[in-house]
């Protein structure tokens, strides 16, 4: 075991620069993954400096903290599952039928992913609100409250199932048609066909999508703090209250290692148990996809379904986008561009601020990712599996923890990085780099690896290998890590939350502080401006990946 | 510019990915001296350990122990990148993100060439390997051939002290393999380039080799030109692996002649009178008349194949026998069931040692 390390390593010290960048890597994930989480176990086991379990003790001693614990569970089993009907019949739809406007749809299903926080709690306090359009306006319900459970439900349904639609998409995608067909050819009807071999074929993918809602469910932070209201506290928010409102960290610590565990628990069972049940029966044919399973009546009734989902989505965004030029929701519908005016007046610093991070935290997320799903895939060093164990650990680990995390492990010696614009990079970095490495592992484990052995065998390093063949190989890749750091900088706010201070704060915090302070229509402005920027991204993103790829046709080295 | 290729006990083990704490054992004891602008062959069935130890030699794989040596130098602890043996692959291996041009260049630009000499050095070898018209194609619009051609015009233009094959002809289909065989031949001879050629394919490897290794489950089986591992197969695996063979037992008569059921057929053994060995008999070297010879036989099974014909003739205490009779087209077809005779040709018997 130890001679593989040592021969290992001797293999890998022939490209010092090699050497040099995995070890800076498995430094920096000790130190910005590890080390804060760490930092929160030990927290929420003292007490003033001594070591103690009272902490724990509280968890059955306070109610409040048992009905965060289960309100939180619940919230996220429920929107689990409705998550995966509503991904399920969007994906199957959308896949496997033959319906008009697939296109629009299925970009009208992923919308919701690269919105900011809030938009969907901000809607639904403008639809469903004391004060709201449909409750109050044209139902003129009095006594009708929208906070509490539903609530906090409607709106993780509507953040969360576009995640599980993506992921049923590909899965669905995947089960080859013929496989329908010969079914159905040896005398099955559509419905066993459906029960007996396209719903057993896609069930761990199911499984997985529930489990990946399940998780983002926990660990949401945005939704639960808007609409929870007091009579329903989740874990999340009462961690950050804990902190925030009580100055405590040690309980907050220890709500977060609470929260941490059915996280960590679902990523486990979704990681090693179900990925590796799920199946693959592509063919490697072209296969004409359109399921014969479904007859026309339930056909229609199925996209109908979607339409609806659609329809809200563009109900939601369409209320933000209103109410962003609305006086003042509820009693006065005159036009006004007061709030945008207040967000580029007072609140422009923090526009400049949010993309400043976002504009830096996205090249090193994207690269470092590609680089990590390089290494990992490609190179052989020892603690291997723990290098890419410890990097996509951040993806399972909820954001409120990771933010606690940083406060415990930045605020003092030996690094100290409370309020600057470093943690804020380092933790986006560090938080959102899985995604990348995930879907760059993906893509490399189908390029034949002697593609890179030509290049090394004409005399490129390994570095070099990488730049000039391994990357512009992966680049769809890279396109999708570079979005997804891109969006996550501009929305994220569990852990940001602990981490902004009055030099470098946050959009996502700002829009908090507006509802908070019940100004739903600067909240609205700022949730477009996010909107806005994001989608700009996307296409500048998009036009500089395909110029850097086609640019290196000709590039000298 | 030609190097020579020393292989001195060389070893692979792995870790077995099936049974845990189990090595795989892919080549053993490896040792082979190749001299300059020679063309040797690494042959063998999938999995005889052929591919590793190319792959070792072009630096993808560390040798459990072992040397490897380009001429004076001992290569084990260089790089792969910097070890000057140009490798054809399999799978050709093109970036398929860059030009055809790109793609050939690609090494030299490495190499901080200047424009002027990059462009007259790949002008000629694009111009050798018929690819000049598809300097600025992407590679997603060549053919299979085609493909071959730029894997191979980027390895050569390298001026490689060592060119490596990796089963280069697979996927092509037959013909085509034919035609690029004679094309890599000529190339190498012309260029002189030291070459190890990994295959499978017997044909291929009596085709374009000066020397043949073959291998067997990680053992070097035999070295020796095309003609010596055909004629005198150092081992049944050999013969079998190399053409066809039928392998009756005789008995040791004296030094120069053996005893087959009681005809004295001319073979130099080692053995002591009286031994048993095995002879290696090739099909073709065995002739079959309907009047005379020295064992009587029973035809069992007729094949026309074209420019032979293939039968399967049976002898009472020796059992079956392969038959390969040329120009059947002119001498007609035996019919299953014929009484014949059976004679091998006394000039091309060889007897298996041990």
């Amino acid at each position: 075991m130890l001679t593989t390390a040592r021969s290992q390593l001797r293999i890998l010290a022939r490209d010092p620069i090699l050497l040099a960048l995995v070890a800076v890597i498995f430094a920096a994930i000790l130190i910005f993954v590890v080390y804060p989480l760490m930092m929160v176990f030990i927290a929420s086991f003292q007490e003033r400096g001594e070591w103690t379990g009272a902490n724990y003790a509280l968890m059955s001693e306070r109610r409040l903290y048992r009905n965060a614990l289960w309100n939180s569970l619940s919230v996220g089993a429920l929107v689990g599952l409705i998550g995966v009907v509503i991904g399920y019949l969007a994906a199957f739809v959308l896949t496997r039928l033959d319906v008009p406007g697939k296109r629009v749809l299925h970009y009208l299903m992923i919308v919701p992913i690269i919105s900011p926080p809030f938009v969907s709690a901000v809607s639904i306090l403008f639809l469903f609100g004391f004060n709201g359009l449909i409750t109050r306006q044209l139902l003129g319900l009095q006594d009708f409250s929208i906070y509490g459970f539903h609530g906090v439900v409607w709106s993780q349904v509507f953040t969360f199932a576009p995640i599980a639609y993506l992921s049923l998409r590909g899965v669905l995608a995947s089960i080859s048609p013929t496989l329908e067909d010969a079914a159905l050819n040896i005398g099955a009807s559509r419905w066993q066909v459906f029960w007996k071999v396209t719903f057993p074929l896609s069930l761990p993918g199911v499984a997985s999508a529930f489990l990946i809602v399940f998780i983002e469910s926990m660990a949401d932070f945005g939704n639960p703090l808007v609409l929870a209201g007091a009579a329903f506290p989740m874990l999340a928010p009462q961690a950050y209250l804990e902190i925030t409102g009580s100055f405590n960290l040690a309980r907050g610590a220890m709500l977060s290692v609470i929260l941490l565990i059915p996280s960590i628990t679902a990523f486990a069972i979704q990681r090693y148990w179900i990925a590796r049940r799920q199946y693959v029966t592509v063919t490697g044919k072209p296969t004409a996809s359109t399921s014969k399973i479904v007859s026309t009546r339930v056909k229609w009734l199925l996209y109908a379904l979607v339409l609806l989902f659609a329809a809200l989505v563009l109900m939601f965004y369409g209320v933000i986008f209103v109410g962003a030029f609305t006086q003042v929701w509820g009693f006065n519908y005159t036009p006004t561009l007061d709030h945008f005016a207040y967000v580029f007046d007072v609140g422009f610093k923090t526009v400049t601020d949010t993309l400043i991070i976002a504009i830096i935290t996205t090249p090193i997320s994207g690269l470092l990712g590609m680089l990590i799903a390089f290494l990992v895939v490609r190179r052989v060093f020892p603690g291997k599996r723990a290098l890419e164990f410890g990097s996509i650990l951040s993806y399972a680990v909820p954001g409120t923890v990771v933010g606690i995390g940083y406060v415990l492990a930045f605020n003092g010696p030996p690094f100290i990085l409370t309020g600057t614009l470093l943690i804020l990079v380092l933790c986006f970095v560090f938080r959102y780099v899985p995604v990348g490495i995930q879907s760059g592992t993906a893509i490399l484990r189908q390029i034949d690896p002697s593609i890179e052995e030509a290049a090394q065998n004409l005399g490129a390093s390994a570095l070099t290998t990488f730049r000039k063949v391994t990357l512009p190989l992966i680049a769809p890749a890279f396109f999708s890590a570079l979005v997804y750091a891109f969006v996550r900088a501009m929305t994220a706010i569990s852990a940001a939350i602990f981490l902004v201070s009055a030099n470098w704060n946050l959009m996502t915090v700002q829009i908090l502080n507006q509802v908070g302070s019940g100004r739903l229509g600067v909240a609205a402005a700022y949730s477009v401006v996010v909107i806005a920027i994001v989608l700009f991204a996307i296409v500048v993103i998009n036009a500089i990946v395909t110029r850097m790829t086609r640019h290196m046709n000709m590039v000298k080295f | 510019m030609a190097e020579s290729v020393h292989i001195h006990n060389l070893e692979k083990r792995f870790a077995s990915p099936d049974a845990p704490g189990q090595e795989v054992h892919a080549v053993r004891n490896a040792n082979l001296e190749v001299t300059p602008g020679e063309l040797v062959t690494l042959l063998g069935p999938s999995g005889c350990g052929k591919t590793t130890l190319l792959r070792m030699i072009a630096g993808f794989e560390e040798p459990t122990s072992g040397d490897i040596l380009f001429g004076e130098r001992r290569m084990n602890d260089v790089a792969p990148n910097r070890r000057d043996a140009a490798m054809v692959f399999q799978s050709y291996a093109i970036f398929p993100h860059l030009s055809v041009y790109e793609n050939v260049v690609f090494g030299l630009r490495l190499q901080k060439l200047s424009d002027a000499e990059l462009k007259a050095r790949a002008d000629k070898v694009l111009a050798v390997s018929g690819l000049t018209s598809m300097a600025n194609r992407s590679p997603n619009q060549l053919s299979g051939g085609q493909q071959q051609r730029v894997a191979l015009a980027r390895a050569i233009v390298m001026e490689p002290k060592v060119l490596l094959f990796d089963e280069p002809l697979s996927n092509l289909d037959a013909k085509l393999r034919d035609q690029m065989r004679v094309e890599i031949r000529d190339l190498q001879q012309r260029l002189g380039i030291t070459s190890l050629y990994v295959t499978h394919d017997q044909i291929e490897a009596m085709s374009i080799s000066d020397r043949i290794v073959v291998m067997n489950s990680g053992n070097i089986e035999q070295i020796g030109t095309p003609r010596e591992v055909y004629a005198r197969p150092a081992s049944r695996f050999v013969a079998e692996f190399i053409g066809k063979a039928n392998f009756p037992e005789a008995i040791v008569a004296d030094a120069q002649t053996v005893d087959l059921r009681g005809v004295k057929l001319p073979v130099p053994t080692s053995g002591n009178v009286g031994d048993k060995v095995t002879l290696v008999l090739r099909p073709e070297a065995i002739a079959l008349s309907a009047t005379e010879g020295d064992f009587a036989a029973t035809v069992r099974r007729a094949m026309f194949l074209g420019n032979v014909a293939e039968y399967l003739i049976e002898i009472e205490g020796l059992g079956e026998w392969l038959v390969d009779v040329p120009n059947p087209g002119e001498k007609g077809l035996l019919d299953p069931g014929q009484q014949i005779f059976a004679s091998p040709s006394h000039s091309s018997l060889h007897a298996l040692r041990g």
